[in-house]
C-alpha cells in the first residue's frame, strides 16, 4: 500500500482528494442544510457544458469549466431570487441547458470521448499537474471564505434574522453559489461529474446525524470527507476501480455507519 | 421636556405587485410605550414588523426610529422575537447557541467565556435556566419562545418587536412573558412593539394598542382604541364581549 505513496500520480491524486474531500465538505454543510443537494448534481453535470468547451476550444478542460460553472451558478441563483420559480426548478433549467451545450460539443470530434469519459466517471490518473493547480487555486479561495463561516451559518439558521442584523445574506447566496460552483468543477477529476454531488452531500449528512452544533457538524463533516477520500483512494488504486465510485462507496459506508450510530436512531 | 419618539412611520405604502399590503400608515411611537398590534390576517401585521426590521422596503413613505432613518439605527437596538414556527428543527444547534447570536449577530462557532455567561444570565432572566444546553429541536413551543426572546433580550434592545410571542405559552408561562417584558420596559425605558391576536392580553399589558387593517384603524390607549367601532371596521365584527377590564397603572406611556 505504502509505495503507492511513491507513485507522482497517486501524490497528485490523493493531495487532490483531499482538498477536495475538505472543501465538498466543508462547502456541503451549507448546501444540505439549506436543502440545495439538488444544486450540487445540477453544477456536477453543467461542468460537463464547462468541459466539453474546454475541450473544443482547446484549453485545459478544468480552467474553462470552473467560470462556466460558476456563471452557471450565480444564474440558478439569479433566477431563485428574482422570479417566484423555486432553486430546483433553475437548477434543472440551468443544468439540462449545459449539458446539452456539452453534448452538442462532444459530437462535434469523436477524439473527445475518451477525455469526457474520464470527467464523467473520475480517475485517479487523470489528476495531472494543472488540475491540482486549480484545485490548490479553489482551496485558497475557500479557506479564505472560512471567516465568513458565522455568517453563512447564522443565515442558514434564519435568512430573516440574519437580513434584520443587516448581514449583506443575497451576497453572501451568490458567493455561497460561486464557491459551491468551483468547488464541485475542481471534484470532477477525482469523483466525476455523475457522482459530485455525492461529495458535496454524504459527509455533511453522515456528521449531520452525529454532531449536535452547527460547527460540530462542520468539522466533522471536514474529517469525514478527508477520511473517505483518501481510504477511497486507496482502494481505487488497490482493486483498480474507478476512484469516484470507491470514494463514494467509502462515503456511504460511513454515512450507514453513522445512520447505526446516531443518537436519534 | 419632548418624549423621544421611538418609531415614525409617514405615508407608508407596501405594496406586493398589485396588491396593497399596507396603505397611507402613520404612526407615531413615543418610547417607552408598549403596543400591542392587532387586526384580522393579511392585515399587513407581519409586513409593518418587517418594514421596522429593515427586511421590507416600503413602495413609498418614510420610517424613522429614534429620529434615525431606518438604515443608521445600528442593528443592536433592535431585539427581534419572531415566531417559534418559522425555526428549522433540523438546523443542528443548542438554545445557548441561538441566545449568543443575538449578542455576536453571527452564528457563534467556539462560545466565549463572557458570552456564555452573559447567555445564561438571559435565560436566567426568561426562566430558561435548565434550557441552555438543549438542542432546540428538542424543545417545546413554549421553551422555544424563551430562548428567543432571551436571544433577543441579550443585546438589550431599546426597541423589542415581538411576532406573536404569546404562541405555543400556556397560560403561567404567558403571564411570566408579560411580566418580563413589563420590567423589562420599566426597568430599560426601551420600546415594545408585539403582533398578538389576544386582545385581552393587548388590553391588560399593552399602554397602547394599534389595530391595523392595511390602513391604521386606531390607535391610542387601548380602552380608546379598542373600542367596538374599531374592531368591527378592522375585522368586519366584533368577535366577542370584550369586557376587559381598565388598568389605570399601565397606562404611563
Amino acid at each position: 500500500m505504502l509505495e503507492a505513496l511513491a507513485l507522482p500520480f497517486m501524490q497528485r491524486a490523493l493531495l487532490a482528494g483531499v482538498l477536495v474531500g475538505a472543501m465538498a465538505s466543508y462547502l456541503g454543510v451549507f448546501v444540505v442544510q439549506r436543502r440545495m443537494s439538488f444544486l450540487g448534481s445540477g453544477l456536477g453535470h453543467a461542468a460537463l457544458g464547462g468541459v466539453a468547451l474546454g475541450l473544443f476550444l482547446g484549453y485545459p478542460p478544468l480552467y474553462v469549466a470552473i467560470p462556466f460553472t460558476v456563471a452557471v451558478a450565480l444564474l440558478i441563483a439569479w433566477v431563485r431570487e428574482r422570479t417566484e420559480l423555486g432553486g430546483d426548478t433553475a437548477v434543472g433549467i440551468f443544468f439540462s441547458l449545459s449539458v446539452a451545450i456539452g453534448i452538442v460539443l462532444l459530437s462535434l470530434k469523436t477524439e473527445y470521448a475518451a477525455d469526457a469519459f474520464t470527467y464523467l466517471f473520475g480517475s485517479i490518473l487523470a489528476v495531472g499537474p494543472a488540475d491540482l493547480w486549480a484545485v490548490a487555486g479553489v482551496a485558497l479561495l475557500t479557506l479564505a471564505s472560512v471567516p465568513l463561516w458565522g455568517r453563512w451559518a447564522y443565515a442558514t439558521f434564519d435568512r430573516d434574522l440574519a437580513r434584520a442584523d443587516r448581514l449583506p445574506v443575497l451576497a453572501d447566496d451568490y458567493l455561497l453559489a460561486a464557491l459551491v460552483a468551483a468547488v464541485v468543477v475542481s471534484a470532477v477529476k477525482v469523483v466525476g461529474i455523475l457522482l459530485v454531488a455525492a461529495f458535496l452531500v454524504l459527509p455533511p449528512a453522515s456528521a449531520r446525524l452525529l454532531a449536535r452544533t452547527f460547527a460540530g457538524t462542520t468539522v466533522l463533516a471536514i474529517g469525514l470527507g478527508v477520511a473517505g477520500a483518501v481510504a477511497g483512494l486507496f482502494l481505487a488504486y488497490l482493486f483498480d476501480v474507478p476512484s469516484g465510485a470507491t470514494v463514494i462507496l467509502v462515503e456511504s459506508g460511513l454515512f450507514l455507519a453513522a445512520l447505526l450510530f446516531s443518537p436519534k436512531t | 421636556m419632548a418624549v423621544e419618539e421611538a418609531i415614525r412611520l409617514e405615508d407608508v405604502h407596501v405594496r406586493f405587485g398589485p396588491y396593497p399590503a399596507l396603505e397611507a400608515v402613520n404612526l407615531t411611537v413615543p418610547a417607552g410605550a408598549f403596543v400591542a398590534v392587532i387586526g384580522p390576517n393579511g392585515a399587513g401585521k407581519s409586513t409593518l414588523l418587517k418594514v421596522l426590521l429593515g427586511l421590507i422596503r416600503p413602495t413609498r413613505g418614510r420610517v424613522r426610529l429614534f429620529g434615525r432613518p431606518l438604515e443608521r439605527v445600528p442593528p443592536s437596538w433592535i431585539g427581534y422575537v419572531p415566531q417559534f414556527k418559522t425555526l428549522d428543527r433540523s438546523f443542528p444547534a443548542l438554545a445557548i447557541e441561538l441566545v449568543v447570536s443575538g449578542l455576536r449577530r453571527r452564528w457563534p462557532g467556539r462560545l466565549l467565556p463572557g458570552e456564555r455567561a452573559a447567555a445564561r444570565e438571559a435565560l436566567a432572566r426568561v426562566r430558561g435556566e435548565g434550557l441552555s444546553e438543549k438542542s432546540l429541536a428538542r424543545l417545546s413551543g413554549g421553551e422555544l419562545q424563551r430562548v428567543y426572546l432571551a436571544r433577543a433580550l441579550i443585546r438589550r434592545p431599546r426597541l423589542l418587536l415581538l411576532d406573536e410571542p404569546a404562541t405555543g405559552m400556556d397560560v403561567l408561562g404567558e403571564a411570566d412573558m408579560y411580566r418580563l417584558l413589563e420590567a423589562y420596559r420599566d426597568e430599560t425605558g426601551a420600546t415594545i412593539l408585539m403582533i398578538t391576536h389576544d386582545w385581552e392580553a393587548a388590553y391588560h399589558h399593552a399602554t397602547r394598542v394599534l389595530v391595523l387593517n392595511r390602513r391604521v384603524i386606531g390607535f391610542g390607549p387601548p380602552e380608546r382604541a379598542l373600542t367596538d367601532e374599531c374592531l368591527r371596521r378592522a375585522f368586519g365584527h366584533v368577535g366577542h364581549e370584550h369586557t376587559l377590564a381598565f388598568h389605570p397603572e399601565r397606562r404611563d406611556a
